[in-house]
C-alpha cells in the first residue's frame, strides 16, 4: 500500500494567496528542527540523533514512532529545551531554543504526581513555576482552581481534586497528569509514552480523552509512542525514526477523517496502515 | 427439622463479636517486657549468681528506689545533654544535608569526607573536646551532636538526590530554577527521610552523651554508672542502664510520633481503589 507523503497542513492553516509578511510568520511551523545532532557524554559518547529534520505545524497532532533507542525521548528533550543540540538548530515558536521553553506541557509514562499534594494541588503546580502565572496565582487562586476543576471534568475526574494521587488508580493518575500538563495552556503538549503502563481498556479510554482535548483546545501535540495503533488512531502525521543514531526516515499523513471513533481500529484500511508502519520499523531495526 | 433450621440460621449469621476482645498487639510490648524481667529474675535466682555479677530485676528496682534522688538528677542531666546535642544535630544535619544534596559536585566532594569522619570512633574525640572545653556538659553535648548528625545529613541528602528525573524534567521545561525544584519537590520529598533519620539519631545521641559523661564528666548517668562500678555497686549500674533504656524508648517514641504526624502521606495505607 502506498502512503501519502505530502507534508500535512490542516485546512485552516493552508496558506492562502496574498499573505502579508506578518501572517507568513504566524504560518511558520511551531516547531522546526533542522539538521540536529545530539551526542550524550562528551565527544566520544553515543550519538543519539543525527541529521534530524522535523517540522510541526501549529495545531497539528504528530506521533513519533520507531525502534527502541531511536532517540524519541531525545527529540522531546530537544524540543522542550532541556537539551541543547551540539549541531543544527531547534526553533520553537519562532525562537531558537537555547534554554527551556516554557510554552510546553509534558507528560511521561510515569505520572510523577507529588504524593504530599492533593490531585488539585498537583495540577496547580506548573502555575507556581511558570513566570506568567506564578505572580498572579495567589490573588487569582479561585479562577485557577475553577480552571483546574474544569480540566478535571474534561478528563472524567470531576470531584477527585481533593483526593491524594495515591488514592487514585493508575489510569486516573495519568488523567490527572494530563491535566497538570495542560493547566498553563501550553501551545505544545509533549507526551512520552503516556499510556505505556496502562491496561488496554484504560488506554483506549484515554486515547479518546486526548482526541477530545486536541479537538476542543488549541494545542499542538507531539506523542512519542511504541504503539502503532495508538499513533495512527490519534495523529495527523506519523513520523518514523530510524534506529540509533535517530533521524526521520519517513512521514505519513493519516488520511482518516476526524472525529475518529474507536471502531476505526477494526477497519481494514486502518490495519493496513498500521501494518505498513510495522514493516517500515522492522526494516529500520534490521538496518541497525 | 427445627434443629436443621437453627443450624442454617446460625451459619448464615456472622460470628458474634466479643465486646471484650483483648487487643494482643497493643498489649504485646508490655507483656514481652514483663516476660523478659520475669525470665531474668527466675534465671538469676535459679543459677544463684551474686548480685555483684548480675543483679535480679527486683534488686535493680530496689536500687532505683533507694538512690532515686541521684538517679533522677543524673537522668535529667543526661537527657538535657542528649537532647541539646541532638537538637544541634538536627539543625546542622538539615542544613548540611540540604547543602550536600543541592548539587552533584558538592555531594561528590563532601561525601567521602563525611564517611571518613563518621568512621572515627567518637569516644576518641572526647579527649580533644576536653582539651578545648574542659570536662562537663559541653563535651557531652558535642559528642551527642557529632555522633547523631551523620544519619540526618545522609538521609536529607539522599532525599534530595533521588528526585525522579521525570519530575525534574517537567518542572525544568516550565522554566523552573534549581531553587523552585528544591522548594517544591526536593525538600518536601526529603522530609520522610529526615523524620525517619531522627529515630536513628536520637538513640545515637544517647550513646554519645553517655560515652562522654563516662570519660569526662562529674555528672550524668554515664558518670554515675562509672562511679557506681568503681564501688562495686552493680545494682546501681544496672539501674542507670534501665533509666537510659527508658529515656531512649521515650525519645524514640516521640520521634516516631513526630514522623507520623509530619509525613503521614509517606505512611499511607493502600486504601486506593
Amino acid at each position: 500500500m502506498l502512503l501519502p507523503r505530502a507534508i500535512p497542513l490542516r485546512e485552516r492553516e493552508l496558506p492562502g494567496a496574498g499573505l502579508t509578511q506578518k501572517q507568513a510568520v504566524i504560518m511558520s511551523p511551531l516547531v522546526s528542527i533542522e539538521n540536529v545532532d545530539m551526542r550524550y557524554g562528551g565527544p566520544g559518547g553515543t550519538l543519539a540523533v543525527s541529521g534530524l529534520n522535523l517540522k510541526i505545524e501549529r495545531g497539528e497532532f504528530v506521533a513519533v514512532v520507531g525502534p527502541s533507542g531511536c532517540g524519541k525521548s531525545t527529540l522531546m528533550k530537544l524540543t522542550t529545551g532541556l537539551h541543547i543540540p551540539q549541531g543544527g538548530t531547534v526553533i520553537v515558536a519562532n525562537q531558537e531554543v537555547t534554554k527551556p521553553v516554557s510554552i510546553v506541557g509534558m507528560a511521561f509514562q510515569n505520572p510523577t504526581m507529588l504524593p504530599w499534594r492533593t490531585t488539585l494541588e498537583n495540577i496547580l503546580l506548573p502555575l507556581e513555576i511558570v513566570e506568567r502565572h506564578r505572580h498572579r496565582l495567589r490573588a487569582n487562586k479561585k479562577e485557577y482552581v475553577a480552571k483546574a476543576e474544569a480540566l478535571l471534568e474534561t478528563v472524567g475526574l470531576k470531584g477527585f481534586g481533593d483526593k491524594f494521587p495515591w488514592q487514585l488508580s493508575g489510569g486516573m493518575q495519568q488523567r490527572a497528569n494530563l491535566c497538570r500538563a495542560l493547566i498553563h495552556e501550553p501551545e505544545l503538549l509533549m507526551l512520552d509514552e503516556p499510556f505505556g503502563a496502562l491496561d488496554a481498556f484504560t488506554r483506549e479510554e484515554l486515547w479518546c480523552v486526548i482526541r477530545d482535548l486536541h479537538a476542543s483546545q488549541d494545542v499542538t501535540i507531539v506523542l512519542v509512542t511504541h504503539d502503532l495503533r495508538e499513533s495512527v488512531f490519534l495523529a495527523d502525521k506519523v513520523v518514523v525514526m530510524s534506529a540509533r543514531p535517530g533521524r526521520v526516515i519517513s512521514e505519513h499523513v493519516v488520511p482518516f477523517a476526524r472525529p475518529r471513533q474507536l471502531d476505526i481500529l477494526y477497519k481494514p484500511e486502518f490495519n493496513d496502515m498500521v501494518q505498513a508502519l510495522q514493516g517500515e520499523i522492522a526494516t529500520a531495526r534490521a538496518a541497525a | 427439622m427445627t434443629s436443621v433450621e437453627s443450624v442454617i440460621a446460625a451459619s448464615t449469621l456472622p460470628p458474634p463479636r466479643d465486646a471484650f476482645q483483648i487487643n494482643w498487639i497493643r498489649l504485646a510490648p508490655w507483656l514481652y517486657t514483663i516476660g523478659l524481667f520475669v525470665v531474668w529474675e527466675i534465671g538469676v535466682r535459679i543459677s544463684g549468681l551474686p548480685h555483684t555479677i548480675l543483679p535480679t530485676p527486683s534488686r535493680i528496682f530496689e536500687a532505683i528506689v533507694q538512690y532515686w534522688s541521684p538517679i533522677w538528677k543524673n537522668s535529667l542531666q543526661t537527657l538535657y545533654t542528649t537532647v541539646l546535642g541532638f537538637f544541634i544535630a538536627v539543625i546542622a544535619g538539615l542544613g548540611i544535608g540540604l547543602f550536600i544534596g543541592w548539587s552533584k559536585t558538592i555531594y561528590a566532594g563532601l561525601y567521602p569526607i563525611m564517611i571518613g569522619f563518621n568512621a572515627i570512633p567518637k569516644v576518641a574525640l572526647v579527649p580533644i573536646l576536653v582539651i578545648w572545653f574542659g570536662i562537663g556538659t559541653v563535651p557531652a553535648v558535642l559528642t551527642a551532636f557529632l555522633i547523631s548528625f551523620f544519619p540526618i545529613v545522609v538521609n536529607v541528602a539522599t532525599g534530595l538526590a533521588t528526585i525522579e528525573p521525570e519530575t525534574e524534567d517537567v518542572l525544568r521545561a516550565l522554566g523552573a530554577k534549581k531553587m523552585d525544584i528544591m522548594l517544591k519537590v526536593g525538600i518536601p520529598r526529603s522530609m520522610p527521610y529526615f523524620f525517619g533519620s531522627l529515630k536513628v539519631s536520637i538513640t545515637l545521641a544517647f550513646v554519645g552523651s553517655v560515652v562522654s559523661e563516662t570519660v569526662a564528666s562529674n555528672n550524668g548517668l554515664g558518670n554515675m554508672m562509672a562511679s557506681a562500678q568503681s564501688n562495686f555497686n552493680v545494682p546501681l549500674v544496672f539501674a542507670g542502664l534501665l533509666m537510659l533504656a527508658v529515656e531512649g524508648i521515650a525519645m524514640y517514641a516521640l520521634m516516631a510520633w513526630l514522623e507520623r504526624r509530619m509525613t503521614g502521606w509517606a505512611h499511607r495505607s493502600t486504601m486506593s481503589n
